[in-house]
């Protein structure tokens, strides 16, 4: 990504996660100007209403609610259990999965609908030439 | 168009079959169906081959190297969960257009201890499973279950006793990987995989095939009309647009769309079904898609389940054949052997498991990404 090689430091996780020169990191949606359908990764027509090149990148909000979840026990080996799968529907449209942290991985502690919000942090993994990623969690926010 | 039937089909005891291949094992499936159908590899026009994990390998073609290369047309599918019902589809497709008359759909599967399906979480960079949630289809399949509790409130509990039903169904089905009642404390008790899915809320990774003999109106007259069973809808959808698909994959819509498609072509409705085969690869999945199928209304599916409504002997018996759960899942095969379990019942040849006077029923598949496969078969004699 352009930003990561102007400025050294971690690579985004994944390529909707934007980390600008300066200001904080944000995940960046792309949104259909005909239907206003947002999407996570870049297209040239929308998935939705099938529009040629009317596609614009969005930034999306660090704010939103849990739309779903699921506690996973069991995962690949080497991957670290349990922990919250979340699918998140973030304030002004856009719906991002990923972990659920600073709660306790219980049915009883979690709420569907309950406010969370966006959080950046470097990675506990490296890749294989040891570069840094960073990456995003979400968190349950007081409102 | 001439209408289709199913004049032989037949699948194998799912298992784990280490020592066998691919091929061999939709050989033998085919060969069975032509046994029940009474007809040779010489008679048949096509083939079409449905199997997932070896999906540039050629398996339709390597089946014929088992059974006999007579040179026929072969088409080898592949679609996620949803192959097996989309190879036969492709039959149904090619006689529906007056193109052949006999043709032989194989769908097979060798997935042995395969472990956990999906969550690859591919792209550069570092592995994203466990880092932005979970791509296990364990977890993929939770978070669809927990849409409906969101919803409606479905609980653990109602989750869990589909499992407890399909395992019971399997007790009386020989050709099921398990034939083992699974008690609801036990169900609940077990494994928890991804919350709500327990260990016994999990569909069985198996080796199977299974295997149909494809005829014309025509062709089935010369065969003999007394055991075929009419395809009475063959339906193959995709999934549309909606808000969450990408992250969150929809096998909602693409269901209700595929069963509005079918029920309008078979011109009957869900409350004229006398069972139905559904795609239980987890158990929140079967919930959902009681629903999807208008086997009740919207919200009501944890209360169908509750009143036993969908086991055997309850108002539409769902997985008689055990399911997914019990009797096992192999990818490609799954798609023709819950058309081979209503075929069955159909006949009046389920033995034990018989539903009595059965004459309408429904099978159903998903692969996620997404495909809806959906039949609707009717007795004929």
């Amino acid at each position: 990504m352009a930003e990561a090689a102007a400025a050294p430091g971690p690579l985004p996780v994944v390529p909707f996660l934007k980390i600008p020169d300066h200001g904080d990191p944000y995940l960046e949606g792309q949104r259909c100007r005909e239907c206003g359908a947002i999407f996570l990764g870049e297209r040239s027509t929308c998935s939705s209403c099938s529009t040629r090149d009317r596609i614009e990148p969005h930034k999306l909000a660090s704010t939103g609610t849990l739309y779903v979840y699921s506690i996973v026990h069991r995962s690949f080996p080497g991957v670290e259990v349990p922990y919250v799968s979340a699918v998140v529907d973030l304030d002004g449209g856009g719906t991002v999965k990923g972990n659920l942290i600073n709660i306790e991985p219980t049915p009883e502690k979690i709420q569907m609908g309950m406010p969370v919000e966006v959080i950046f942090r470097v990675a506990p993994i490296k890749d294989r030439e040891g570069n840094e990623y960073l990456t995003y969690y979400f968190q349950p926010r007081e409102v | 168009m001439s209408d289709v039937y199913v004049m032989g089909i037949d699948m194998i005891k799912f298992g784990r079959f280490p020592e066998r291949s691919v091929p061999q094992l939709g050989a033998e499936a085919a060969l069975l169906a032509f046994d029940d159908a009474g007809v040779a590899i010489q008679d048949i026009e096509a083939l079409y081959c449905g199997n997932l994990m070896q999906a540039n390998a050629m398996v339709g073609q390597r089946i014929l190297q088992e059974i006999g290369q007579t040179g026929i047309a072969v088409t080898n599918s592949s679609n996620a969960c949803a192959t097996g019902a989309t190879a036969f589809r492709e039959g149904w497709t090619a006689i529906k257009a007056g193109i052949y008359d006999l043709v032989l759909v194989v769908g097979v599967e060798q997935l042995g201890k395969a472990g956990l399906l999906g969550g690859g979480g591919g792209g550069r960079g570092i592995p994203k499973e466990g880092l932005l949630g979970s791509g296990t289809m364990p977890a993929v399949f939770a978070e669809a279950g927990m849409e409906h509790s969101h919803k409606y409130g479905t609980t653990f509990e109602q989750f869990a006793k589909v499992s407890v039903k399909n395992h019971h169904h399997s007790v009386k089905n020989s050709k099921s990987m398990y034939q083992k009642e699974t008690p609801l404390d036990m169900v609940m008790n077990a494994e928890m995989i991804a919350y709500p899915n327990t260990k016994l809320m999990c569909s069985v990774n198996v080796d199977g095939a299974a295997a149909a003999v494809l005829a014309s109106e025509r062709k089935a007259r010369e065969l003999g009309m007394g055991r075929a069973v009419r395809v009475k809808a063959s339906v193959l959808t995709s999934d549309p647009f909606t808000e969450r698909d990408l992250v969150m994959p929809d096998v909602n819509t693409c269901t209700r769309r595929a069963a509005r498609q079918a029920y309008e072509m078979a011109g009957v409705g869900p409350q004229d079904l006398d069972l139905v085969e559904l795609h239980d690869c987890f158990a929140t999945a079967e919930i959902l898609h009681y629903e999807n199928l208008g086997l009740c209304a919207d919200g009501e599916a944890g209360k169908l389940i509750d009143e036993g409504e969908t086991a055997h002997g309850g108002r539409i018996p769902v997985n008689v054949s055990g399911g997914l759960l019990s009797k096992g899942h192999p990818l490609g095969a799954t798609g023709v052997a819950n058309i081979y379990e209503v075929s069955t019942h159909l006949r009046g040849e389920a033995g034990g498991r018989q539903v009595e006077g059965a004459r309408l029923g429904l099978t159903h598949v998903i692969g996620l990404g997404s495909a809806c496969g959906i039949h609707i078969l009717e007795k004929v004699a």
